[in-house]
């Protein structure tokens, strides 16, 4: 690599590198997205053991296991380690390895740059973990018992962990800038001759919606808890209202970010939906124009209603009212998606393999995890459910469906595409039902449980609200086991099986699978022309 | 693959170690500032390894594109990538800006007139303060932190900083026209009339910080308003000096001719980003300074 010219031969390389370079110096999108995909699977794990420990701890009322400041710190690391390192690097992972594939383009616009986005997570997530591990050892401070959200004053009086938290925060805002900046860069430039913006496979548009989204609000964020840090350490006073700050500030700030948030976890989902659907029900998909369109129209009305995380705070009654007025405005576009899906497999032939199981399964319990998002965009209703177990059930309900099982749609969908091999149906139908009915004995006690009064966020519960909670305990242990046989399948897979075909599903269409399964290092240098 | 490698071959680099060297450079800088922020000593250490390592790393990325470029491995559609990835890049630094303009408008908007008793609030105003606290702006808050401070004023090193990052942004279209005829002279020239304008702003910025510490009392712990004026002009300030320090990387590529009137990416990149500075700059002026 010397500055001086470099000749053609040596400027493309024929096969794949060998070795600990080819993952660790890698600048190919099927490696990287690997990468992606296995770092967001240990993530997972990791998630999932401190959700294990907080639900364990919930199994009775009364202090168990662990101390409220360190229960509080498995709530705050659950979350942020779900979101920022499970779900969009899972997400990220899937569109590395698809949207090169789906829009005929050799790889990912800016390769070297995609590489370091991936690199960025595992330093985050060692900041992440170090932030839990910190206050374990003499002089490391308080633990992180704020949330996920961050509030000050208490995430100012947080000892230092919450600075390498911050950090974390700043680092996986950079990768997730700029994996967005080369995908849309990639989507906008790297399309194959004829394949029109309105050609583009429905993955790569909600991919396009999420990563403008995450370019426009993660700075914010970055910006927030900037503010946080210097008034941490530097003396500043923005959310202090001794000095005329206000920390209901931050809470906007926050929110800006966060609400979008939402969307940039649902959407990658729904567009792997908009494939698996059509694929198995060998259906068109229904309306491709009013999906794009009420996808553009979640994206823009999601920015600017991100206050309905707030109503409690003291806001005017006509800012309460526009909140409110505009979130309930979203279910009009999502309904529509869920009704294009529903459309999609009217009449179609439908099988019901694994990735169909999951389809189905977004579709009944992603729309009952909004309906209860409507029961929360009321005013005078969230006042009484704020803050209760209801908004655990409900967020878990979109979150799980809407994002997770849309990624193990996907993964199910792909891994013959990815590894050349078939998974085992059977296991995947197995994990698939232990998965559901797991996740549903979990949460669903959970509504019943925040609308009867209780709190979330707090270690101890009053002993009436003991046989929910023991119900809800024993559907988590059944809901975390099932994730071992996902493990169990995905190893499988990677390691033999019936051998897939190019197209591994009889009804999938698109580029990809005109390309070998698995395809080679290198695929697409000679564009397709699309038609 | 290179059986058919033609200029008209997407160009997709060999493997790199330069995203495994950020991702070190970054997380021993993040990790030191962490520590160093709590009073651990070697934290500084840390942070000065880690900005040394970054600084190579750009140093080493940077010389392998320019490498690529020189050798023609890019071609228009690789040129069209780096210009749109330069584009979404600002486009998100106007959102970090944004987030620091939103909290100065909600604090002089909302929050302000909220502590001096705005609609119910007003016995709030009344218990806490006694009726004593007036939400001017400038303001320290109710407590005034950090004591008696003069604001700054608009007219005296800030016009004078206007005037000369404006006459930076029309001395920078200057070299662009020189360079889009190919008139080698005229684009050096005008970079290096640039690249003083936005040393002189720096100067200017930081004697402005040194007079409002020593003379006005105005500092980071002044309240609201010295919270919201260092970061937002200093936010500002640490982009000027950074745009500064790629206007002279592209000075100095420029006196080894390595653009041409087609092909000069990375000066149109930086020419960009110095505009953004420019027009963040005056938002700073209006809203920071003036109003």
């Amino acid at each position: 690599m010397s500055t001086t010219t470099l000749s053609h031969d040596e400027a493309h390389h024929h096969d794949a590198p060998k070795g600990w370079r080819r993952w660790l110096f890698s600048t190919n999108h099927k490696d990287i997205g690997t990468l992606y995909l296995l770092f967001a699977l240990t993530m997972l794990f990791l998630g999932g053991a401190s959700a294990m420990l907080i639900r364990m701890e919930l199994f009775m009322p009364g202090i168990q296991l662990v101390d409220p400041d360190l229960y509080n710190n498995l709530v705050t690391n659950h979350a942020l380690i779900m979101i920022f390192g499970a779900v969009m690097p899972a997400a990220a992972g899937l569109a590395n390895w698809m949207i090169p594939m789906m829009i005929g383009a050799p790889d990912m616009a800016l390769p070297r740059m995609n590489n370091l986005s991936f690199w960025i997570l595992p330093a985050a997530a060692t900041m992440l973990i170090l932030s839990f591990v910190v206050p374990f050892f003499p002089g490391g401070g308080t633990q992180i018992n704020t949330g996920w959200t961050l509030y000050p004053p208490l995430s100012v009086q947080v000892g230092m962990s919450m600075d390498f938290l911050i950090f974390a925060i700043h680092l996986l805002g950079i990768s997730s800038v700029l994996a967005s900046i080369n995908i849309i860069v990639t989507l906008l430039n790297m399309r194959a001759p004829g394949m029109a913006l309105m050609k583009m496979p429905m993955f790569c548009w909600t991919w396009l919606v999420t990563a403008f989204l995450l370019i426009l609000v993660v700075p914010v964020l970055a910006g927030g808890v900037t503010m946080l840090l210097f008034d941490r350490h530097f003396g500043t006073s923005f959310f202090d209202a001794a000095g005329g700050g206000d920390p209901v500030l931050f809470q906007h700030l926050f929110w800006f970010f966060g609400h979008p948030e939402v969307y940039i976890l649902l959407l990658p989902s729904i567009g792997v939906l908009s494939h698996v659907i059509p694929a198995f029900s060998r259906k068109p998909l229904f309306g491709y124009n009013s999906m794009v369109g009420s996808m553009l129209a979640v994206a823009t009305i999601g920015m600017v209603v991100w206050a309905h995380h707030q109503y409690t705070i003291g806001m005017s009654m006509g800012a309460v009212t526009y909140f409110m007025i505009g979130t309930i405005i979203i279910s009009i576009p999502v309904g529509l998606m869920i009704f294009n899906f529903i459309a999609t497999m009217w009449r179609g032939s439908m099988t019901f393999e694994t990735p169909m199981l999951f389809a189905i399964a977004i579709v009944l319990m992603f729309t009952f995890g909004g309906l209860s998002g409507v029961m929360l965009a009321v005013v005078p209703a969230d006042m009484q459910y704020h803050d209760s177990m209801f908004v655990v059930a409900h967020f878990h309900y979109v979150l799980m469906p809407g994002a997770v099982f849309g990624l193990f749609a996907g993964v199910f969908y792909w891994l013959p595409k990815w590894t050349g091999h078939m998974y085992d149906e059977r296991l995947g139908k197995i994990f698939f039902w232990t998965n559901v009915i797991g996740f549903n004995i979990t949460f669903f006690p959970q509504h019943f449980l925040g609308l009867a009064g209780m709190p979330r966020r707090i270690i101890d519960y009053n002993v009436m609200f003991t046989e929910f909670n023991v119900i809800s305990s024993v559907g988590a242990i059944i809901f975390g086991l099932s994730h071992l046989l996902l493990l169990y399948i995905v190893i499988k897979t990677i390691r033999g099986g019936k051998k897939a075909e190019s197209r591994s599903w009889e009804g999938a269409k698109g580029l990809e699978w005109e390309l070998d399964s698995p395809p080679a290092f290198h695929t697409w240098t000679v564009a397709p022309q699309v038609k | 693959m290179s059986a058919e490698a033609h200029s008209g071959d997407y160009y997709i680099p060999n493997p790199s170690p330069w995203p495994i060297i950020g991702m070190v450079s970054l997380l021993v800088t993040l990790m030191g500032a962490a520590l160093a922020m709590n009073g651990v000593g070697f934290g500084t250490y840390l942070v000065i390894g880690g900005l040394l390592l970054f600084a190579y790393l750009l140093y080493g990325w940077f010389r392998d594109v320019i490498g690529e470029n020189l050798s023609d491995c890019y071609n228009k559609q690789v040129d069209t990538s780096f210009r749109m990835g330069m584009f979404w890049f600002i486009a998100s630094e106007v959102f970090f800006f944004l987030s620091f303009f939103g909290a100065l408008y909600y604090i002089r908007v909302i929050a302000l007139p909220w502590l001096g008793g705005e609609g119910y609030l007003g016995p709030t105003n009344e218990f806490l303060y006694g009726g004593a606290f007036v939400p001017d702006w400038p303001s320290a808050g109710p407590a005034e932190l950090g004591g008696g401070f003069t604001p700054m004023g608009p007219w005296g090193i800030p016009a004078i900083n206007t005037l000369l990052l404006l006459s930076s942004g029309a001395t920078i279209t200057w070299a662009h026209w020189g360079l889009k005829v190919d008139n080698q002279k005229q684009l050096v020239w005008g970079l290096v009339a640039t690249i003083i304008l936005g040393l002189l702003f720096v100067g200017f910025q930081a004697y402005e910080y040194i007079h409002a510490y020593s003379a006005l009392n105005l500092t980071l712990g002044t309240g609201a308003y010295g919270s919201t004026f260092y970061m937002l002009t200093g936010f500002h300030g640490f982009h000027v000096t950074m745009g500064a320090i790629m206007l002279m990387a592209i000075l100095g590529r420029a006196m080894k001719s390595h653009f041409s009137a087609h092909n000069h990416f990375a000066f149109e990149a930086v020419a960009w980003y110095w505009h953004f500075v420019d027009v963040v700059w005056l938002g700073l002026f209006v809203f920071v300074y003036w109003l």
